[in-house]
């Protein structure tokens, strides 16, 4: 029973308390908003222009207007293929012997570098794989890229694959063994495959990351008006005609700047929401 | 059984090697060890190939402002101030934002709402830098150039912080582009260490009579606060490396100024416009050297938020036994 | 996970082999000031040889000199000719010369973004000085008014922008700007990259003119080209002799043709502030940097057979584009430069 010398601070409190929490769900909306109002302007600037001279034609020359990103695109896909090809198997194989054969002074050490390398500004690792691969050999190239790329996608990799490989049930690995399998056999026949969802997802995650990144792309794969035949020429690609086009006063550029980011985001999204279903259906799989 | 025994003698070891395991072993050995070898190369790389600007400047190089690559000069301190800044405005706005977003997401909203809000927020983490970037220089600089900063001017132009005149870019241009960019990740981290405290506390505190608000805020938020605090830190880390969305808002100028109007330049933007360019040694040097600076910082920050987030996790854990 | 390791393998292959066409490409980077006709130039050769295609991007002097010393390029370009100690970089790097050939000549223009003036204004070179220096700030101080009565000047702050990166149109200016002011030269010097005291960057000739464009008051250089691709003002300086004159063709061919007969053999030479009634006091050569010796036979060739085409055919593109063509003197010494090429 509320006494009338009590009510009105307790009115205060329960009003504070209503404007701080629905406070709170603005910030919410605000937040989520966002999202929509990044998606919203390259749909509207960029929609247009995703025609098909944009996927097929090479860039025109300064200041003339008309062509297109074919050759950006295809970079971009030759960049993320090779990089996965680089990242995916140190992060996969690092990850299995964190998961089944590390001992724990060797798997800290193995888990702190995966942690310094995730938080390493990409523009260094940028740095790295130029004085690496870029100045030893005297070419940009794709293979330079790719490589900045691929070590990129180690640590989320490698975390994720020990993550879940440690999550499978120990009964698995047991009913293995004891059919008679050999530790390697059982890793690869039973325990791999029951953490495959998880350890896709973290691929495509980070797959997504770097799909994206710019940075480390524009001392190693640098650009090219033309086709990149190969892996050891420089290479257009999304993210860095992106850049290039934006800060550049012509119109028709910025135009196509949109065209792709809208395509570079779409790209992004889209592995993204398969990569979370993919995980989704899993869970839902095995609980059925 | 074949190969059962554990021992290192010559028999078990050769049985071992012929089952495969001893193979698969050194091979993911191998694997794991070649991370720690690129950890290690990147640290030495950027050791090494800054050597003659360490030399020349010194510790001085940290202190000073100039950037003069005529007369050789170089300082680090404008960029310092420029990445500290820029961050600090992005933690000033993304930080209530964000844990006020992860407070409704953790306590007040219903399970479906919760996971759809966050699922998206999480894709927001996903988009990259240049579209920020792309975003920044077509919509957010005229918008700052011709309505927010001179409202801004009119209202607070007292202030030395609000002085000069408005390009659309500079500090706090790049500033809400980065606060926008580690929006997610405050999110989706404090919402996760908001989840994890034990619901015990929540309903000790409204038994006792607390509002809502009163619960959470003074109770739920503090016991989550270590972690909370990682989240922050984990934010600023990712902030202080972004590079191309800040290159294209920040006006690529290196100075000290005052004002949050002024054009500045950050470490990694620096970084990304003269790289390719430097002409001298010593101006490659300079810029490495700028690298070696952002590593550590990031290092340093990335380990005090794993730190903090473990113990978060850990005093949820302890209290729940 | 066997079908991705598939497809990966796949497109890998594709990368290599279904795209490994037989054109010969060459890589170049270098300066932003005559990317228009480079652009332009290196389209209609690869029309005309299929089987070469030049790729030049757009990255300023400073890395085209940097990437060309370091070997990643084929060639560079610079409006700024190397210095001594560049040349000595690159000998010691590289184990050649490093030999300049001279393309087009162009012009920096002071450009300007001044709501409500639409008249074009003239500069003295003091004024420019100042602006760069910062000593004048609004646009309506007296050594601006000075030369444009007539002409409402608002007092307005006045916002520098000048290049972020390393850049030869900034060598160019700063070379005008050091000639004419010694509170310039001795403070703030020439260069490619210098310590301005004013202003905010932008990147390359395409960023400064972004930037310009769109930030009212504000003040840049450029490159003649890029202020007329993208119609904005550009005004009037006073030349040596007095005179105020607008970049143009007639105006910059007139600063070339004094050092047009006295060109040294490497063709390195400053033509800014020149003498003569007709001469554009910001004028300047344009260069590609080419290597003494090449090692691949094919590339080297296919260098020596565009050099050719430009000095000839490729001359006639430049004045479309607002570049002013080589003296013929100029032409006939590089021609025979050519075979410097080993």
């Amino acid at each position: 029973m509320m006494t009338s010398r009590r009510n009105p601070r307790l009115l205060w409190r329960k009003s504070l308390s209503a404007v701080m929490l629905s406070l709170t769900g603005v910030c919410a909306v605000v937040a989520v908003s966002v999202l929509f109002l990044i998606l919203g302007y390259l749909v509207l600037h960029g929609g247009r222009s995703v025609n098909w001279d944009f996927f097929t034609k090479l860039p025109a020359p300064v200041g003339e207007l008309g062509g297109g990103m074919a050759n950006a695109i295809l970079g971009s896909a030759k960049l993320l293929a090779l990089a996965s090809l680089i990242g995916v198997p140190i992060g996969l194989l690092g990850g299995v012997y964190l998961a089944e054969f590390g001992g724990r002074g060797a798997g800290f050490i193995v888990r702190y570098a995966a942690d310094l390398l995730n938080g390493t500004p990409s523009i260094v690792i940028g740095i790295f794989a130029y004085a690496l691969l870029v100045l030893p050999f005297k070419h940009f190239s794709t293979f330079s890229g790719a490589f900045a790329l691929g070590i990129m996608m180690v640590p989320i990799t490698l975390r994720s694959t020990e993550e879940f490989l440690r999550a499978v049930p120990l009964n698995l690995r047991e009913g293995a063994l004891a059919l008679g399998a050999s530790k390697s056999r059982a890793i690869l026949t039973v325990v791999l495959p029951a953490a495959y969802r998880g350890i896709l997802t973290a691929v495509l995650l980070a797959l997504a990351r770097v799909a994206g990144e710019t940075a480390p792309l524009l001392f190693t794969a640098f650009s090219n008006r033309f086709w990149s035949p190969g892996w050891n020429q420089p290479t257009a690609s999304l993210p860095v005609m992106i850049y290039t086009y934006a800060v550049s006063p012509y119109d028709d550029w910025h135009r196509q700047a949109w065209a792709a980011g809208l395509l570079l985001l779409g790209l992004v999204l889209v592995i993204n929401v398969v990569a979370r279903l993919v995980l989704l259906r899993g869970a839902a799989g095995r609980r059925s | 059984m074949r190969g059962a025994g554990s021992s290192l003698s010559p028999r078990s070891l050769f049985s071992r090697l012929c089952q495969g395991d001893e193979i698969a072993r050194l091979i993911t050995l191998l694997f794991a060890a070649s991370v720690v070898l690129i950890a290690l190369a990147i640290v030495y790389q950027l050791w090494v190939d800054s050597a003659l600007s360490r030399h020349r400047f010194g510790l001085h190089f940290l202190v000073t402002s100039v950037w003069d690559p005529v007369f050789e000069q170089f300082g680090a301190l404008p960029f310092i101030y420029g990445t500290l800044l820029t961050s600090a405005v992005a933690l000033l706005l993304a930080v209530p934002l964000g844990i006020g977003a992860a407070i409704f997401l953790a306590e007040l909203a219903p399970q479906r709402i919760s996971a759809v809000c966050t699922f998206f927020i999480e894709l927001l983490a996903a988009v990259p830098s240049v579209i920020y970037g792309l975003l920044g220089v077509f919509v957010l600089v005229p918008l700052m150039r011709q309505d927010v900063q001179p409202f801004l001017k009119n209202t607070l132009g007292f202030l030395p912080l609000f002085s000069g005149p408005a390009y659309g870019v500079g500090f706090l241009t790049a500033g809400i582009v980065l606060a926008l960019m580690i929006l997610p990740f405050i999110i989706s981290v404090s919402r996760e260490v908001l989840l994890s405290v034990p619901r015990d506390q929540r309903e000790a505190a409204l038994a006792l009579g607390s509002t809502r608000w009163e619960s959470t805020w003074r109770v739920v938020v503090p016991f989550a606060r270590t972690g909370i605090f990682g989240s922050i830190f984990l934010a600023l880390a990712r902030a202080l490396g972004e590079t191309m969305a800040v290159t294209m808002v920040i006006g690529n100028t290196p100075q000290i100024a005052a004002s949050l109007f002024a054009p500045g330049y950050t470490i990694a933007a620096v970084i990304a416009n003269e790289f390719t360019e430097a002409t001298s040694d010593l101006y490659l040097h300079a810029l490495i050297e700028l690298g070696l600076v952002l590593f550590l910082l990031t290092f340093i920050l990335n380990g005090m938020a794993r730190l903090l987030i473990l113990l978060t996790e850990r005093k949820g854990a302890e209290v729940r036994a | 996970m066997k079908r991705f390791t598939g497809f990966a393998l796949a497109l890998l292959a594709l990368g290599a082999i279904a795209l490994a066409q037989n054109a010969l490409l060459i890589n170049g980077a270098g300066a932003t000031f005559p990317y228009p006709a480079y652009s332009k130039w290196f389209d209609v050769y690869h029309k005309q040889k299929p089987a070469i295609q030049i790729n030049y991007q757009s990255v300023g002097s400073g890395a085209g000199i940097r990437q060309v010393t370091e070997g990643t390029v084929d060639f560079g370009a610079s409006d700024g000719p190397m210095t001594d100690k560049q040349l000595e970089d690159f000998t010691a790097k590289r184990g050649t010369q490093i030999l300049h050939f001279p393309t087009v000549l162009g012009a920096d223009v002071p450009t300007y973004n001044i709501p409500g003036v639409s008249a074009e204004l003239n500069f003295t070179p003091d004024a420019l000085a100042g602006i760069f220096l910062g000593s004048i700030t609004k646009w309506n101080d007296p050594a601006i008014a000075g030369a444009n009565k007539g002409v409402t000047l608002p007092a307005a702050d006045i916002l520098v922008i000048h290049r972020s990166d390393g850049s030869g149109t900034t060598y160019i200016w700063t070379d005008y700007l050091s000639k004419i002011s010694d509170t310039w030269k001795t403070k703030v010097g020439t260069g490619t990259s210098v310590n301005w005291p004013v202003g905010l960057g932008g990147k390359g000739n395409e960023g400064v003119a972004g930037l310009v464009k769109q930030t009212p008051y504000a003040i840049g250089y450029v490159e003649l080209i890029y202020a007329i691709q993208n119609k904005m003002p550009y005004g009037k300086i006073r030349n040596s002799a007095g005179v105020f004159v607008k970049a143009d063709l007639a105006g910059v061919s007139a600063a070339a043709a004094g050092a047009a007969k006295t060109m040294p053999e490497d063709f390195r030479v400053s033509i800014t502030n020149a003498p003569g009634k007709a001469a554009y006091p910001v004028s300047s050569f344009t260069w590609l940097l080419i290597p003494a010796h090449i090692q691949d036979a094919a590339k080297r060739d296919a260098i020596k057979g565009f050099l050719h085409w430009m000095l000839t055919e490729g001359q006639n593109y430049a004045e479309g584009l607002a570049y002013a063509k080589l003296p013929k003197e100029v032409v006939v010494k590089e021609l025979k430069a050519i075979s410097k090429i080993q």
